[in-house]
Formats: structure tokens, sequence, C-alpha cells
């Protein structure tokens, strides 16, 4: 069993396959801890994990939080409005008054790429990248390949489908990393004016229709369009995106019939996915939310200096 | 009597196309003769064996951001980073504030040029007021209070009617338009190249479209209008293309490629690094493959360095939050050296007629050859001389440079400006 050896998680696009499946690994005892009747376990007693969200996020802020928490680790939460990025205090100067008050961990959530990069180059405390701009967002991922894998058993061999608006999904660029490297084949697919640039050489295959994307698919990722993307005139309407990219029953049974349906969450449901697809059988999409605590217990455990834990 | 006797050096002749050794004799900062085996009499003698002797060099675009941003770079601090680059003219760009779009502005940095006296600044007026785009400025004013060219440079001339005015207005008053290539509606909110590494890093990209589409426009706009067209800091291969075809056509129009553009692709971006950051952004391989057959064939005239400072502060944030620019003056020298004319792409000659003759000539000025008679403005470069690039011994305010580190080879070693010597790094001075 190797160790883990980084001071901070920056994305998946740099992991190896050990490195990730060291954090799947240890999440397996974490997410036991989830079912325990009293889910808190001493390891990270007296470390102190800050969260600091530069955007509006309910989920993954609670997320990491509760994995603090479930560790005994103290946590505190900082929300900053999007308008303060641009005047105010820079995000170093922040990051080092952080420091400075003794964080050793510090999650970042923020609108513009490369800001947990330049952060980690800042402060000596452990950074972890909960979402920046269209770039990464590795815990997602991690707990949607975590998800994959409880289910399939193994992720080498499967096919991935994600759907939707590539151009801005930093969910999709990290699961195109992270899926890759653990030997599954990932095809992407969504109007052409939301797909990025030669998208291609991160390992994807690009589809031109849903139907091409979906046949014979293991897991089908559905990502949220942005209501906001029609008015710049990426999409003509709601009307024709659900037409062209909407996933419905009679959609998923091109797929393999135990395929996996996911979504990062939150759903536009009746655009990009109809309720009975969101709600059916093939659906794990509130396993991804459950699983997404145990893999940021994992990532905390393993920044915070910890090998495999004896829980 | 000033006398100054530079001996035994390699005299670049770029006009002629010629490289000879011989003694060149400066008296009253005028070159008094050039030839073998001068005496200095009473002056002083400056040994230049084994090194090259070039006309001063011209970056016919840089910032120096005085008035208004003075603690990027003033006048003074940008004149001394030219003569440490090897400079002994530079043309500064209208972007200030106010912007020099008027005869006020236009004669405060002459004078304050004049007052710094170390190399000889040549004002750019702007094309529009406030370079907004919209009304036309007084550019016969503008030239007449020495402004040598017209642009908006950092900006645009989005309209196509603006532009079509301003190059019938400019070609009346007999000044030629330098024109920044960029169609805002298809780069707006765009920080690098758009392509493989903008996907990966998520970052939002500025299409090579974005440049070429102005490139075309203006070209023909200049065809329509028969006014003088200079392309600033030319960066993809398609807008190559343009210019050659145009060039051959017989258009009126000249080009320029920035050092970085020539040494640097989008790769460089891989780490958030800002001083990265840069408008037009770094290219692709198959760009800088295309510029430098571009600079080798002639397409491409002159090399200047869009020499754009930044405080550290403004630098060091977040990439998308960063401003566009980098320095360029104190390695434009080295790097046309190592990755130009080490590798053959130009020869010694040609490499410094795109930094001299040539962006005089568009410009219309006197400087850029060594005549007996003329102003002895004076490059002395070594071209076996090595340095690692460490910006902090820059003479710039900006310490911008995506350069640290780098490996130079053939660099500056002695400025001097109608005589005097502005910059002198390490030759012996005999009296």
């Amino acid at each position: 069993m190797m160790n883990w050896k980084r001071k901070d998680l920056l994305g998946l696009k740099d992991l190896s396959a050990e490195e990730i499946k060291l954090i799947l690994d240890t999440a397996v005892p974490m997410k036991e801890i989830l079912g325990r009747r009293i889910k808190k376990v001493p390891t990270l007693r007296g470390r102190t994990v800050v969260t600091l969200f530069y955007e509006p996020s309910t989920r993954t802020r609670t997320s990491f939080e509760l994995a603090a928490k479930y560790l005994s680790a103290d946590s505190v939460n900082i929300s900053t409005s999007a308008s303060s990025v641009v005047k105010g205090e820079s995000l170093k100067d922040t990051a080092r008054t952080l420091a400075a008050m003794g964080a050793d961990v510090v999650i970042l959530r923020h609108p513009m790429a490369g800001a947990p990069v330049l952060l980690a180059r800042t402060i000596r405390a452990a950074v972890i990248n909960a979402g920046d701009g269209t770039h990464e967002h590795p815990t997602q991922a991690l707990l949607d390949m975590f998800t994959v894998r409880e289910k399939k058993g193994e992720l080498a061999g499967l096919t991935v489908a994600i759907i939707g608006d590539i151009l801005h999904s930093r969910v999709a660029r990290s699961n195109i990393w992270g899926f890759t490297k653990m030997g599954a084949r990932v095809r992407v697919c969504g109007p052409a004016t939301m797909m990025p640039p030669e998208i291609e050489v991160t390992g994807a295959q690009v589809c031109l229709s849903i139907e091409e994307a979906l046949t014979g698919a293991d897991v089908v990722m559905m990502l949220r369009i942005q209501l906001e993307r029609q008015q710049q005139g990426l999409f003509p309407s709601i009307r024709e995106y659900a037409r062209l990219f909407g996933l419905n029953r009679e959609r998923l049974s091109l797929a393999r019939p135990d395929a996996l349906v996911m979504h990062p969450g939150p759903m536009n449901r009746g655009v990009e996915i109809s309720p009975e697809v969101a709600d059916g059988v093939n659906s794990v999409i509130n396993e991804q939310v459950t699983n997404g605590v145990a893999v940021r217990m994992a990532l905390l455990y393993l920044l915070s200096g910890g090998g495999m834990p004896d829980a | 009597m000033h006398k100054l006797l530079l001996k035994g050096g390699r005299v670049i002749d770029p006009k002629a196309g010629e490289m000879f050794t011989a003694d060149i004799l400066i008296v009253e900062g005028k070159v008094a003769a050039i030839g073998p085996a001068l005496e200095a009499g009473e002056g002083a003698v400056m040994d230049v064996t084994g090194k090259l002797v070039a006309p001063g060099l011209i970056d016919m675009h840089v910032h120096f951001r005085e008035p208004g941003f003075e603690a990027k770079e003033t006048i003074a601090s940008g004149s001394r980073a030219a003569a440490r680059g090897g400079f002994t003219a530079v043309v500064c760009m209208p972007n200030t504030d106010p912007v020099a779009d008027n005869r006020a502005v236009i004669s405060c940095i002459k004078a304050r040029a004049q007052e710094t006296g170390l190399v000889k600044v040549y004002p750019v007026g702007a094309i529009t007021r406030g370079i907004r785009g919209e009304e036309l400025t007084e550019m016969a004013d503008l030239k007449e209070a020495g402004a040598v060219a017209l642009s908006d440079d950092g900006r645009p001339v989005a309209s196509a009617a603006v532009m079509r005015r301003a190059m019938q207005y400019a070609r009346m008053v007999g000044l030629p338009i330098i024109s920044h290539c960029e169609e805002p509606a298809l780069s707006a909110g765009g920080v690098m190249h758009e392509g493989y590494m903008s996907t990966v890093l998520g970052l939002p990209g500025i299409p090579a479209a974005a440049e070429e589409i102005m490139v075309a426009r203006d070209i023909i706009l200049s065809e329509y209008t028969g006014c003088p067209l200079h392309i600033a800091h030319v960066s993809t291969a398609g807008s190559v293309r343009l210019i050659r075809e145009a060039k051959a056509r017989g258009v009126p129009v000249t080009a320029e490629v920035a050092p970085h553009h020539f040494t640097l692709t989008h790769r460089a971006v891989a780490n958030y690094d800002t001083s990265t950051k840069v408008n037009p952004p770094l290219r692709t391989e198959d760009d800088v493959a295309a510029l430098k057959e571009a600079l080798a064939d002639g397409t491409i005239d002159v090399i200047a360095t869009d020499h754009a400072p930044h405080t550290l502060e403004e630098k060091d944030v977040e990439y998308q939050l960063a401003p566009f620019g980098l320095v360029g003056l104190e390695t434009a020298l080295g790097l046309v050296w190592t990755e130009l004319v080490i590798p053959g792409v130009l020869s010694p000659v040609e490499a410094i007629r795109k930094l001299t003759v040539n962006p005089a000539r568009i410009l219309g000025l006197p400087e850029g050859v060594l005549k007996v008679g003329g102003d002895a403005d004076i490059t002395i470069i070594d071209p076996e001389l090595v340095e690692v690039v460490d910006p902090a011994t820059f003479a710039s305010k900006g310490r911008n440079t995506p350069f640290a580190g780098r490996r130079l080879q053939g660099l500056p070693v002695a400025t001097i400006v109608k005589g005097q010597v502005v910059y002198n790094r390490n030759l012996a001075v005999i009296w």
C-alpha cells in the first residue's frame, strides 16, 4: 500500500491511478463510519479545517463540513460573495490570514480557474480544491468514481457517457481525467457551442448525438445546464436543449440495462433529466451525496498525514 | 571637443546588408568617421574587439505608463530599461492616463523624456479620443506635436467605419496607423489562447480568429484607403498568411512580432503563471513556426517588444484577474539571438535590420543606420555572452517576465545615444 505524499489536492489531471485508488480505498472504511449509530471518530481531533467559499454552494460545503466533524476536526466556514474577489482583500492575503490563525486544511471553492494553485503556492496548509471556475472539481469526480466502483466492482473497461455543457463543467474535466486514468472509456456529448476545443487531448471521445453517447454505456452522467447560457447565445432554447440532450427513459434504454444514472446536482428536472429517470431504478444520485461525505473524510484524513485508518 | 573611438568591432550595416571590421569615431555626438585604423587623438577609446557594433536598436512598441500609471513604469525607469536592453530609441503607445490623444500629453511625454535624457522617446498618438473607438483625434496637431504614428493599442478600433475614416484622415496627415488587431466580440472574457491548453486549464479562450478577422479587415481598409498600415504584435499563422498575401498584392502593410510570441507557446500558461498572460495570447507550436518563417521570408518586418510593465500586486492574483502584459526590453536582444540568430532563422544582419532600419523606415525616423554625420546611436553586442535572466536585476519597474531563469546568449554590452554611453556592462574605456 502506497502512502499519500502530496500537500494538496488541486485536481485529478496530475494524480496517478495509484493515488486515486488510495483515496477510494481509504473512503471505504470512512463510509462504514457513516453507517454507525454514533458517526464520530477522534482521528482528526485538534486539527482545524477551513472551508473558504467564494461561490454559493450548499451541498459541497456541507459535505466537507460534516466530513470534518465526523473526524472530530474543528471546522470553520467562510463564505465570501463573488464581488469581493474583485475588490477588497486579495485571495493571497485572506489565505495568509487563515494560515496565521492555524488552519491545517483549507478547502477552496472559487469562480476562477487556478485559484487553488495560487493558494497552495502561498500557504503551508493543505489545500483542497472544491471547484475552481471551469477547471476541476476533483472531490466530485472522486465521489463519482467511488459510487461507480461500489456498484460495478471495477472501473477499468467501463464506458462512461458525460452529457451536457462540457465547456463550463469542471465536473466533466475531473471525471474525464479520473475515469480514463482508472482504465474506463469516457464519451462526452453536448451542444457544439458548449464543447471545449480539442477536448480529445484529455482522452475523451466526442459523440455528436446523445444516442451515440448512450449506446452501450455503463454509466450515464448528466450535467446541469445553466439556464443563463441560453441568454449568452450558446443554445437557442431550453425546449430544443431538452429535445436534443435530455435524458429520458426511452433514450436510457440504449445504455446497458444495469447502467448507472448520475448527476452532480442540483438537477433541472424535465430539462437535462426527466423525473422518472432521476428517481428510477438506475439512478444513484442520492448515493452520490452520501459517498461525497465518505470521500471527503478520506481526503481530510490523507492530507492530514494518515496512512490507512484502523477505524 | 567630446570624442569617442570604438576600436576593432564588427560593424553591422543593416541597410547595405553588410558586416565588416572597422573603427567608428564619434565627435560631438555624431558619427565622424567609419573605417580602418582610426585615431582618437585626445578622445576616449572603447575596445570593442570581438563585439558587434550595430546602429542603435529601436523598439517601436513599448508602454512607459507615464502619465498616469507611474507605479508600473515611468519614462525614466523605462528609459533605463531600454538602455540596458540595448535600445537607443523607443516608441511609446498612447494608452496612458490621460490618453495621448492631444498635443498636451504628447508634449508632456517629450518633455519628460528630455529631462531623463537617456534614450530617444517617440510618442504615438491615439487614433480616437480616449481610445474609445468613437471620435477621431486631431491627427494633424498630434503630428505637429511630435507623434510618429497613430494607434489605439491595447484596445482595438472595433468599428470598421471609424477605422476607415481614421485611415483616410491619417493618410492625408501622413502618419501610419498601427493596429492592435482584435475582434472584441470574439475575444471577450478570454485570457489565453483558445485551444487544448485552455480546455485543460479551464480558462476562457481567445481564438486565433479574433486576431485574424481584424487583420483581414484592416488590410482591406488599407488597400481601399491607401493608408500605410502596421500590424502590431502578430501572433498567429493565419495573420501571417493574410499579411504575406497582402504584401504580394502591393498593399502598404507592415508587421511586427514580439519576442515572447516567437519563443513561447500556450503551454507556458500550464501553472497559471500570470507573467504568461499577454494580449494577444501565447499561441501554438504551429503559430510559432509560422512566425519564424515570416521573419525569415520578410513578411514580418519588425521585432518589437510590447514592453508592458505591471506592479507585483497587480500580477500576484488569480490568472483571470491579472492584467495583460509582460516586460520585454531587457530580454529582447537575448531572445532574438538565442531563438533566431543562433539557430539560423535570421542572420545577424537580418535580425538587426528588424530592430533598426525597418522600424525607422515605417515611422519615417532618421535613425536606424550608421552614417557619417548622423547621430551616434550605437548598440554594442557581445554574441558570445551568456546570462541567466534574473528579473531582480531589471532596470524596469516591471518584473513581470515569463523568462526568469532562462539562459540567453547574445546580449547588449553597451548602449550609446548621441555619443553618450548610457549603458556599459563591461567594456573598458581608456582615456
